[in-house]
């Protein structure tokens, strides 16, 4: 169980080993810093001190005078260039060098470039600017703040959930928990840092920076930089560590795009590491209310989810997890509301799983309150509100297996042996805790296109611009069509990363391997028809076979009856060379230009809750082990196991790994991970991998993952839920409630740390 | 990063010859304008982040006296030669059994990487990770005299409650100071003035109204050996660190404790305390309530309140005195249950 490459099970591909493994092991693998280029310049940002207000004066007499600074782009060097967008694409419409505004901590006030990295760091150093400052609002709390309803404030977030009569069923219920929680503000922290290297040949205009969305990079840079879009390519081939991070496209982009044109060199600028805090997005902190009503044989009647998230002042990102919350469980009634609240920060932006972390902890954080209320065992309890159809829209899920995933991962766990009793565990003087929760995240999928060549000796070429994020998505397309082509992976190369190639949706929301593999598999499946066509033609090696009985396999074609062709005997009879086959595959319910938007870099999503026939969830049951000293009360975490069904799995190995880093993930946002804010200034204090902690390695024991058969034919062509992000959704509430169980501490506020514990 | 002359002294006197060349900027303490590098694992962070800006580096890896480099254990005492890594002195079996606080102070310091890279010298006076005093546009006393201390009414959950004054509440989070304070060592230094012998107690100052003089060395004095005397309560001797994740992380808190033992009842105790106060701490009055007591809960629990009698909390570090007072017990209670 607890291997790197888990024993397919039914519906479960092999775990073939990444095609890109002895790369990144060995250091090949090129990642878009580390692009080799003749007399680069390099860059680096001088970023505001205040969060507030207005520059008024900027010095940089000291940093021009740095030796082998060669250029300083600031206010006013923009100005040809259009303002960046909020949206899909763009992670804010704060343009920061077009306006001396200051809109949060940490904007860009300048990007110097220098002939070394050391000179353009010290130069950054040393520009100072005067402010007319005003006093920020930092976060919910703070005065001056803006508050909204968040419903229509995004496409992606349209209204408040809600079904049946809340406050009548509130009014009548016998055991109601009313609670509030919260999470804190977290900063992605990628090993790879952020970085962008611009380099241009005349009118054209490469950049190399990591990316989770290439085509629609390279339209919103176009657009910016007012260029022909042709013209304009950006590189991404391997990436550090993207969760989100990577997603929508910064403002540094242009700006080292324009460096580079008014020096006549490439220019690289990677971002140092406190920079990145307030120059990329991140995930902003959230609150929540939770009313639960529930009769006293465990069924819920009522279900209020109340939440309020943190945004920048122009723009109104949202996340809106409610909209997965409120399909959960047979809840009766259901009544939510998010409102928005516009501080003096940063735009926010996606980070792995950005609904359903900080709204599933909530929830789940109630549902173990309430199992305890109702006193009953809490695998039970979910058991007994498990629905038939989903609560809002009455609609049936596609496929739903998350019982399945509680039996396999409790018996794993040992749950049986579990003594319900608060406190009552223990190993010498160490309190044990044990606790569960459920992961659930939407299964969509977006248009996408790709492009495969087979050859007459069996090699397979496969393009598509998705991005291999470390998920895994190279190998698993190279897989898709290792298997519709009947070749081994040894023929198979696989080229991603690109705008150059054929265009794909951002890298997110975990819907890259149905749609990538839907349309490998659609261009796969036109080589066949061709090949079959061929193989059973007139004077052809099969002659007289029917197209449907032929399949591929070991670079021959071949009947059911057992006879068989040489691929390369039916290219003689074709008299090709190569078959090379483009498709686009659109999911159900896409909009008639659904594809010519893949094209201008937009995604069109479908799947979660807003398809017509039914709502299409992943799902998961995770259970943790806590170990907390009676003394000093620091959490350890010795065991989580977790049991997730997520459709077809292509590859068992990378499936596990992407789901085993979604728990470690977990344990971090449970008991490590949160950005310090000075609520006197609206300033990220702990802007550094010393003081921003995330696991190591110390951190994490035994760690199980549970692959979970689960068939499901109308989510895709594939058959594939996507699960990059399923993993992390519920694990910090397994932990609040193990420690609970072992503390008799309800912690609703993340990070749970020793100063909850210790008083 | 600044540029800086970099030069590599092949002696000890040569170093300080170059120190106090009267052409150097002598700023007190570690503002001076030359410094002296080992490892660089602290230097050469805060010069990247602007902290540090000296003119002159002296890389003392190029130092040729052999006892620099040599850990030599007595009956007695040991005695570490300052360019000792780190990472060799937690590993060395000699050390560990005869004065385990010392090896674990060393061990659960740092990450593998960092202790093979840090100077024992060099690690007893890092400089502390205040975040407020990491990043060069807030105000801080102790970077820039005078200008005001951020952490006092901002984010200050890792500051001191211990030794702090109304200029700087930042903690030194160094964990080998702790044993080293806890065990009477003592520090060799060399300088243009001669060489001086420092209790280990001295090498320190608390921040006072002065939080930019860490320590009692002139700016062209170089440490040039640690020696710890071994004594009764050396191999009974613990060091129990509580942070935030299992490894790689300052301590919240944490306790160096040696103890000398008659059956159950204390001859004399020492007692340090980490991540709580602006320098290593001794913790006299705790070790008093002790003296002629069997050690149990509760004299252990007395102990930790003597300790904690004059802490000071701010907005968010409240919960290091329940923390520091449970560490302070729980380290009493496993080191009396040690082999002695």
């Amino acid at each position: 169980m607890n291997q790197a490459a888990p024993a397919p099970r039914e519906n479960q591909g092999d775990p073939v080993v990444r095609i890109d493994a002895r790369l990144k092991v060995t250091g090949q693998a090129g990642y878009p810093a580390d692009i080799v280029t003749a007399n680069v310049a390099h860059g680096a940002l001088a970023t505001s001190s205040i969060a507030r207000g207005k520059v008024s004066e900027l010095h940089t007499k000291d940093a021009r005078a740095v030796p082998g600074v060669l250029d300083i782009v600031t206010y006013g060097d923009l100005d040809k260039t259009d303002m960046p967008k909020f949206g899909n694409t763009g992670a804010s419409s704060i343009g920061p060098l077009h306006d001396k505004t200051v809109f949060h901590d940490g904007q860009i006030i300048a990007l110097v470039v220098a002939e070394s990295f050391e000179a353009a760091e010290e130069a950054a150093m040393l520009i100072r600017a005067d402010y007319e400052d005003e006093r920020p609002s930092a976060s919910f709390d703070s005065k001056g703040v803006k508050m909204e309803p968040a419903a229509g404030k995004s496409p992606m977030f349209k209204e408040d959930a809600k079904a049946g009569d809340f406050d009548a069923a509130w009014a009548d219920a016998t055991v109601k928990i009313d609670e509030k929680y919260s999470t804190p503000t977290q900063h992605h922290n990628p090993i790879e840092l952020f970085s962008t290297t611009a380099m241009w040949q005349g009118d054209q205009l490469t950049i190399h920076e990591p990316s989770q969305n290439v085509t629609g990079w390279k339209v919103e840079l176009a657009r910016q930089l007012k260029l022909d879009q042709a013209n304009v390519r950006i590189v991404s081939p391997y990436i550090g560590g993207a969760f989100g991070s990577k997603g929508p496209m910064t403002a540094r982009t242009a700006i080292v795009a324009v460096a580079a044109r008014r020096i006549g060199r490439p220019v690289r600028c990677v971002v140092n590491r406190m920079q990145a805090f307030g120059t990329q997005t991140y995930r902003a902190e959230t609150r929540h209310r939770i009313r639960m009503g529930a009769g006293k044989d465990g069924r819920i009647t009522a279900f209020g989810h109340e939440a309020w998230e943190v945004t920048s002042r122009p723009d109104p990102y949202v996340v809106g997890g409610t909209s997965a919350t409120a399909r959960m469980y047979n809840y009766g009634s259901v009544l939510t509301h998010v409102s928005l609240v516009h501080a003096d920060r940063n735009t926010p932006g996606y980070m792995r799983s950005p609904p359903e972390t900080p709204y599933v902890y909530a929830l789940e954080n109630a549902m173990d309150e309430m199992a305890v209320a109702l006193g009953m065992d809490p695998v039970e309890f979910r058991r007994i509100n498990e629905p038939e159809k989903e609560p809002i829209g009455g609609k049936p899920f596609s496929s739903r297996s998350l019982i399945k995933c509680y039996d396999q991962a409790s018996e794993a766990f040992g749950w049986s042996k579990r003594d319900p009793t608060v406190g009552s565990m223990r190993d010498g003087d160490w309190l044990v805790g044990m606790g569960c929760a459920t992961a659930i995240y939407p299964t969509a999928a977006a248009p996408c296109a790709a492009r495969v060549r087979l050859t007459a000796d069996g090699e397979v070429r496969v393009q598509c611009g998705s991005h291999e994020i470390g998920t895994g998505v190279r190998t698993i397309a190279g897989q898709m069509a290792a298997e519709r082509l009947g070749v081994g992976m040894d023929k198979i190369s696989v080229e991603m990363g690109d705008s150059a190639l054929p265009p794909a949706p951002v890298s997110g929301g975990s819907i890259s391997t149905a749609s990538v593999c839907s349309a490998v598999m659609k261009a796969c499946d036109a080589i066949r028809e061709k090949l079959f066509a061929a193989a059973a033609g007139k004077g052809a090696p099969l002659a007289g076979s029917a197209n449907a009985k032929l399949d591929l396999k070991d670079e021959e074609v071949v009947t059911e009856t057992g006879k068989s062709a040489k691929l390369a005997d039916v290219f003689k009879a074709m008299q090709v060379g190569a078959i090379e086959e483009y498709a686009e595959f659109a999911p159900k319910g896409s909009s008639p230009e659904a594809l010519s938007k893949l094209y201008a870099g937009q995604s069109e999503f479908h799947g979660g809750e807003n398809d017509e026939d039914s709502v299409k969830y992943a799902f998961g049951a995770e259970f943790v082990e806590v170990r907390i000293n009676s003394y000093t009360r620091e959490i350890r975490v010795p065991r989580i196991v977790g049991a997730f069904a997520a459709g077809r799995i292509m590859n068992t190995r990378t499936a596990r790994s992407q789901l085993m880093g979604g728990m470690i993930w977990g344990i971090g946002q449970a008991l490590h991970e949160a950005t310090e804010i000075d609520q006197r200034h609206a300033r990220y204090v702990n802007r550094d991998l010393q003081d921003y902690l995330v696991p190591v390695n110390a951190d994490i024991k035994q760690v199980d993952v549970i692959l979970v058969p689960e068939i499901d034919h109308q989510v895709n062509p594939a058959g594939v839920k996507g699960l990059g992000e399923l993993g992390n959704v519920g694990t910090a509430a397994a932990v609040a409630s193990a420690v609970y169980h072992a503390t008799g501490k309800r912690i609703r506020d993340l990070p749970i740390r020793i100063d909850d514990l210790i008083g | 990063m600044r540029p800086f002359v970099y030069e590599r002294p092949t002696s000890v006197s040569a170093a300080i010859a170059i120190a106090s060349r009267p052409d150097t900027v002598h700023v007190p303490s570690t503002g001076a304008g030359t410094q002296f590098i080992a490892g660089g694992t602290n230097l050469a962070d805060y010069m990247k982040l602007g902290v540090a800006r000296p003119e002159r580096l002296l890389d003392l890896n190029t130092l040729a006296e052999p006892a620099l480099r040599q850990i030599r254990i007595d009956n007695d005492k040991i005695r570490f030669g300052a360019l000792v890594r780190m990472g060799e002195a937690a590993d060395n079996n000699d050390v560990r059994r005869r004065c385990p606080v010392l090896a674990d102070s060393l061990k659960f310091a740092a990450s593998g990487q960092l202790r093979n890279m840090a100077s024992l010298g060099g690690n007893v006076l890092q400089r502390t990770r205040c975040e407020y005093f990491r990043e060069i546009s807030w105000p801080c006393n102790k970077r820039e005299p005078g200008s005001g201390c951020a952490a006092m009414e901002g984010s200050n959950r890792q500051h001191a409650v211990l030794g702090t004054s109304d200029a700087c509440i930042a903690t030194y989070h160094g964990d080998f100071a702790q044993a080293l304070v806890a065990l009477d060592a003592t520090v060799d230094v060399e300088g243009s003035r001669g060489r001086r012998t420092l209790t280990f107690s001295k090498l320190h100052r608390r921040p006072g109204e002065t939080p930019d003089i860490e320590t009692d060395l002139a700016a062209d004095e170089l440490i040039t050996a640690i020696e710890v005397p071994l004594a009764q309560w050396s191999s009974r001797s613990r060091y129990l660190k509580i942070r935030d994740r299992e490894s790689y992380a300052f301590a919240l808190a944490s306790a160096a404790v040696a103890l000398d033992m008659d059956g159950e009842t204390v001859r004399s105790a020492r007692i340090a305390l980490g991540g709580l106060a602006t320098v290593p701490w001794r913790a006299r009055e705790a070790e008093d309530t002790l003296q002629g007591k069997v050690l149990d809960e509760a004299t252990a629990q007395e102990a930790a309140e003597a300790a904690f009698a004059d802490a000071r909390p701010r907005e968010h570090n409240a919960f290091k005195i329940p923390l520091g007072k449970r560490t302070l017990v729980r380290a009493l209670l496993e080191t009396r249950d040690m082999k002695g």
